[in-house]
C-alpha cells in the first residue's frame, strides 16, 4: 500500500487501461469464467506466475532477489512476473477480482494480511488454507503469533507474510527542527504544541499531508490516533464493530486530527505521500506521518538516517505497532499448484526474506533475519517488533474489510473540509453498521 | 451507447427498403450479411445490460457472488448515500459548465474562421488538435499546469496578478470549474468543427436576401445564422452531453474525485465501488443510473432523427 512510487508514465499507461476495462470489467467476469482453462503443471518444471503490485523501484529489486531464490531452487520453472502497477495497488485489485471472478487466478497473488485477504477471498471460498506448509516449514517459531493470527480464520492459516511494514510513525527533518529548539513529540498533546511553536518560528505549513489517490493517507492519521486515545485493545474492538465510533475515544482521536489539520498544507488534495516527503526534506515542512516506505523515499533522495531525519512512533503510540503486511496465498485452481507452494516456501523462508526486505525498506516477517542486513531505522523496528504490540491497519486493509477502509477515506475526505467531528463521528459508525457488523 | 443504438435501427430501415420482388436467395443475402452484427450486438451490448440490471437487483457485495433477489434495495441504498448525492449535483453542474463553455468557445471561434480571413487555416487546425489527445493526457497536463505551487500560479505571480491565483483544483469551490477548463479545451475544437460546416453549410442568399431587407450584421446573426444552426447545436448538445455524464478518465488522472467529494463523478465512484470496495451490486446500480441518464438525453434525439428522415 503507498510503497510503490507512482510515477507519471505508469498513472497514464494504468489509468487508460482502466478506463477501457470498466465498461467490459462489470459482466465479463461471467464470461471469462467460461473461457477458463488450467492444467495442472508437475513440481519442479512448467511455469509459475506471480500476481503483485510491486513495481516501484526497491520493491521491484526485492521481488527480482526472491526469484533468483526460486530459480536456484527450481532451475526449469519459468517464472511469469504478472505486477500490475498503480497506487497502492488499486488497479492491480480490481484486475485480480476480475480473474478470481472469472476462475483464471495466478498461482499466487500479493494481498494484505487480514481482512483484505480474509473478508473477501477466504469466505468467497477462492484460497486453499497452507496449515500444513505453515507446520511443515516450522514458521510457527519464526513468525510471531500475533502476525499469524491476523491471516489465519476457522483454525486454518491463509497466507505467508513475506515482510512487515510500520504504520504509525513520525518523521522529521532533524536539522530544522533541531535549528528551532523543538523536540520530537511523545504525546498528541505535545504535537499540537510542537506544531504551534514551530508555526510561530516561521513554519507555516509544519505537518505536511498528502491526500491525493482517495484520502488513505488521513486514514493513516485517523488509525494511529485512534490507537493513541484508546490502546491497543479498544482499537482492534472498534475496527471489528465491538465498540462504537462514537466513542469519546474515536472522538478524541478526531479532535486531535481537528487541531492539527490549520497546520497541515491546504494543497494536499494534488499531492501524495513522497511528494509530502519532499516538503519535508525542502524544510518547507517538518513533520509526516506515514508508513515506513517514507523510510525508503527518505534515503532513496541521499538523506541520511538520524543525520537529516528521525523518526518516532506517531505522537501516543508508543509500545504499539502498526502493521501493514504483504502476504502470498495459494488460490484454488492454481494452474501450477506445486509450483506455487514452491514459491510460498521461498516467501517465508530466512533466505527469501533476508534477501526482499532490505530492498523493499521493510522488516522481515520472521524474527530470526540477521538485523546486519539493515539500516539503523529499521533495525530499532525489528528490536520493537519483538516486543511491540502489534496492531493490524486498516487504512491498509489488515483490520477491516476493502468497503469498510473505502468508506472510511471517503469520510476523511469530507473530514478534511468541514472538520466537524460530531458529524464524521456518526458517519463512521454508519458506515461500521454496514460493513463491519456483517462480516 | 449511440452507435450501439443507433445501428439496429438503420439494420430495419435497409430490409424494408429493399424490392420484395427480389427471388428467395437474395432476399436471404442481407440477412447473413447483418446477422453477426446482430448477434455480436445483441449479446456484448444487450446481453451484458441485461446482466447488469440483474446485478444490481440482487445482494451481491462482497467477492463472492450472491444472487438473492433484493428488489430495488441497492438503488435506494445509493441515493441515500451523502457521496451519491454529491455526484448527481456534480455531473449536473459539470454538464453544465462543460456544454456552456464547448458551444460559446466553439461557435465563437467557428464564427471568427467563416469570416475567410488570412491564416483561417491555420487556427482551425490549432483549435481541432486537442481533439486527437485523450483525456487522460489532457488530464495529466492540466493537473501540472493547475498545480497550485508550479503551473499557472506561478505565471501569475511573475505578473504580480497574485489575485488571480487559486488553489484550482485543490479548493473545493474551485475543483470542478477547474476540471470544466479543462474538458472544455479539450472538445471546443470539435464544437467549433461542427459549427464551422454548419455555417458553411447556410447558403449566401438567405443572408443577401436578409441584407437586401435592412438587417444589421447583428440581426442576421440572431434572426437567420443562428436558427439554422439549431440542429447542429442540438447534435452537439448530444454528443458533448453524453460525454459528460459519462466522464471517468479527466477526473480519475486531475482529482481523483477530490477534495471531499467536490469533483466526484457517478462513473467513478461506480469504478471505485465495484472493484475496491467489492459492493458489485452497488457498482451495477450506478452504472444503470448512468445508463438511463444517458437514455434520457439520448433517445429523444434518436426519435426526432428517425422521424425526420421518414419525412424526407
Amino acid at each position: 500500500m503507498g510503497n510503490d512510487r507512482w510515477t507519471r508514465r505508469q498513472f497514464v499507461g494504468t489509468a487508460g487501461k482502466t478506463a477501457g476495462g470498466v465498461v467490459l470489467g462489470l459482466s465479463l467476469a461471467d464470461f471469462l469464467a467460461a473461457c477458463g482453462t488450467s492444467s495442472p503443471g508437475t513440481a519442479g518444471t512448467g511455469k509459475l506466475e506471480i500476481f503483485s503490485w510491486w513495481t516501484g523501484p526497491g520493491e521491484k529489486d526485492g521481488l527480482a532477489e526472491m526469484f533468483k531464490i526460486y530459480k536456484n531452487k527450481y532451475p526449469s520453472v519459468t517464472i511469469t512476473n504478472s505486477a500490475v502497477a498503480g497506487g497502492a495497488g488499486s488497479t492491480a485489485k480490481a484486475v485480480l477480482a476480475t480473474r478470481m471472478q472469472g476462475g483464471r487466478p495466478p498461482d499466487s497473488f500479493q494481498v494484505h494480511a487480514g481482512q483484505e485477504l480474509i473478508s473477501s477471498w477466504v469466505k468467497a471460498n477462492k484460497m486453499e488454507a497452507i496449515t500444513s506448509i505453515w507446520n511443515s516449514e516450522g514458521w510457527d517459531s519464526k513468525i510471531p503469533k500475533d502476525l499469524k493470527d491476523i491471516v489465519s480464520s476457522n483454525g486454518e492459516v491463509w497466507s505467508v507474510p513475506v515482510n512487515v511494514h510500520r504504520g504509525n510513525a513520525l518523521w522529521y527533518n532533524k536539522k530544522l527542527l533541531d535549528s528551532k529548539g523543538v523536540t520530537a513529540p511523545d504525546t498528541p498533546e505535545q504535537m499540537t504544541s510542537a506544531l504551534s511553536s514551530l508555526k510561530a518560528k516561521g513554519v507555516a505549513f509544519p505537518l505536511a499531508l498528502a491526500s491525493k489517490g482517495g484520502n488513505w493517507q488521513v486514514q493513516m492519521l485517523l488509525e494511529n490516533n485512534i490507537l493513541a486515545a484508546g490502546g491497543a485493545d479498544f482499537y482492534k474492538n472498534v475496527m471489528s464493530g465491538k465498540a462504537s465510533f462514537t466513542d469519546a475515544k474515536v472522538v478524541q482521536a478526531l479532535s486531535w486530527m481537528k487541531q492539527w489539520l490549520p497546520y497541515a498544507n491546504t494543497d494536499n488534495s494534488s499531492i501524495d505521500w513522497d511528494e509530502a516527503d519532499n516538503r519535508v526534506i525542502a524544510g518547507t515542512a517538518v513533520f509526516h506521518i506515514m508508513g515506513d516506505w517514507a523510510k525508503g523515499d527518505f534515503t532513496s533522495k541521499n538523506w541520511v538516517p538520524n543525520t537529516d531525519f528521525g523518526v518516532v512512533p506517531s505522537p501516543g503510540t508508543k509500545g504499539n505497532y502498526m502493521i501493514v503486511c504483504d502476504t502470498f496465498g495459494l488460490p484454488k485452481g492454481a494452474p501450477d499448484r506445486d509450483n506455487a507452494i514452491g514459491w510460498l516456501k521461498v516467501c517465508g523462508s530466512q533466505e527469501g526474506q533476508a534477501a526482499f526486505n532490505p530492498k523493499k525498506g521493510s522488516i522481515p516477517a520472521r524474527t530470526d533475519v540477521s538485523p546486519s542486513l539493515f539500516d539503523v531505522i529499521a533495525q530499532s523496528f525489528i528490536a520493537e517488533f519483538k516486543t511491540d504490540t502489534l496492531v493490524p491497519s486498516s487504512a491498509h486493509g489488515s483490520a477491516t474489510p476493502p468497503a469498510f477502509a473505502s468508506a472510511v477515506n471517503d469520510e476523511m475526505g469530507q473530514f478534511i473540509q468541514n472538520k466537524d467531528v460530531t458529524k464524521t463521528a456518526s458517519n463512521l459508525q454508519k458506515a461500521s453498521d454496514e460493513f463491519l457488523k456483517t462480516s | 451507447m449511440a452507435t450501439a443504438t443507433a445501428q439496429p435501427v438503420m439494420v430495419e430501415r435497409l430490409s424494408r427498403s429493399r424490392s420484395t420482388r427480389l427471388p428467395p436467395w437474395e432476399k436471404l443475402t442481407p440477412l447473413l450479411l447483418i446477422a453477426p452484427s446482430v448477434i455480436l450486438i445483441a449479446v456484448f451490448v444487450y446481453g451484458f445490460i441485461g446482466a447488469t440490471v440483474r446485478t444490481s437487483l440482487v445482494r451481491w457485495n462482497s467477492a463472492l457472488p450472491d444472487y438473492t433477489f433484493v428488489g430495488l434495495h441497492n438503488y435506494q441504498r445509493l441515493f441515500q448515500l451523502d457521496r451519491f448525492q454529491a455526484d448527481l449535483v456534480n455531473t449536473l453542474h459539470f454538464t453544465a459548465i462543460f456544454l456552456a463553455g464547448c458551444i460559446i468557445l466553439g461557435l465563437g471561434a467557428a464564427v471568427l474562421l467563416d469570416q475567410r480571413l488570412r491564416g483561417t487555416l491555420f487556427f482551425q487546425n490549432v483549435y481541432m488538435y486537442p481533439l486527437a489527445l485523450s483525456f487522460v493526457v489532457t488530464g495529466t497536463v492540466w493537473r501540472w499546469i493547475l498545480n497550485p505551487n508550479s503551473g499557472v500560479n506561478v505565471i501569475l505571480g511573475n505578473l504580480h496578478l497574485d489575485f488571480l491565483k487559486s488553489g484550482w483544483l485543490t479548493d473545493p469551490n474551485t475543483a470542478l470549474n477547474s476540471l470544466g477548463i479543462a474538458a472544455v479545451w479539450q472538445m471546443s475544437g470539435f464544437c467549433m468543427a461542427m459549427f464551422l460546416a454548419g455555417l458553411r453549410g447556410i447558403p449566401e442568399e438567405l443572408r443577401e436576401a436578409a441584407r437586401v431587407d435592412g438587417a444589421n450584421e447583428w440581426q442576421l446573426f440572431w434572426r437567420i445564422t443562428f436558427p439554422l444552426l439549431r440542429p447542429i447545436t442540438l447534435s452537439a448538445v448530444i454528443i458533448l452531453g453524453h460525454i459528460s455524464l459519462k466522464i471517468f478518465d479527466l477526473v480519475y488522472v486531475m482529482t481523483f474525485g477530490g477534495p471531499g467529494y467536490a469533483t466526484d463523478m457517478p462513473s467513478l465512484y461506480m469504478w471505485i465501488a465495484t472493484f475496491q470496495q467489492f459492493l458489485y451490486a452497488r457498482g451495477a446500480a450506478i452504472a444503470i443510473v448512468l445508463l438511463l441518464m444517458v437514455a434520457i438525453l439520448i433517445v429523444p434525439y434518436l426519435v426526432w432523427n428517425l422521424r425526420g428522415e421518414t419525412e424526407q
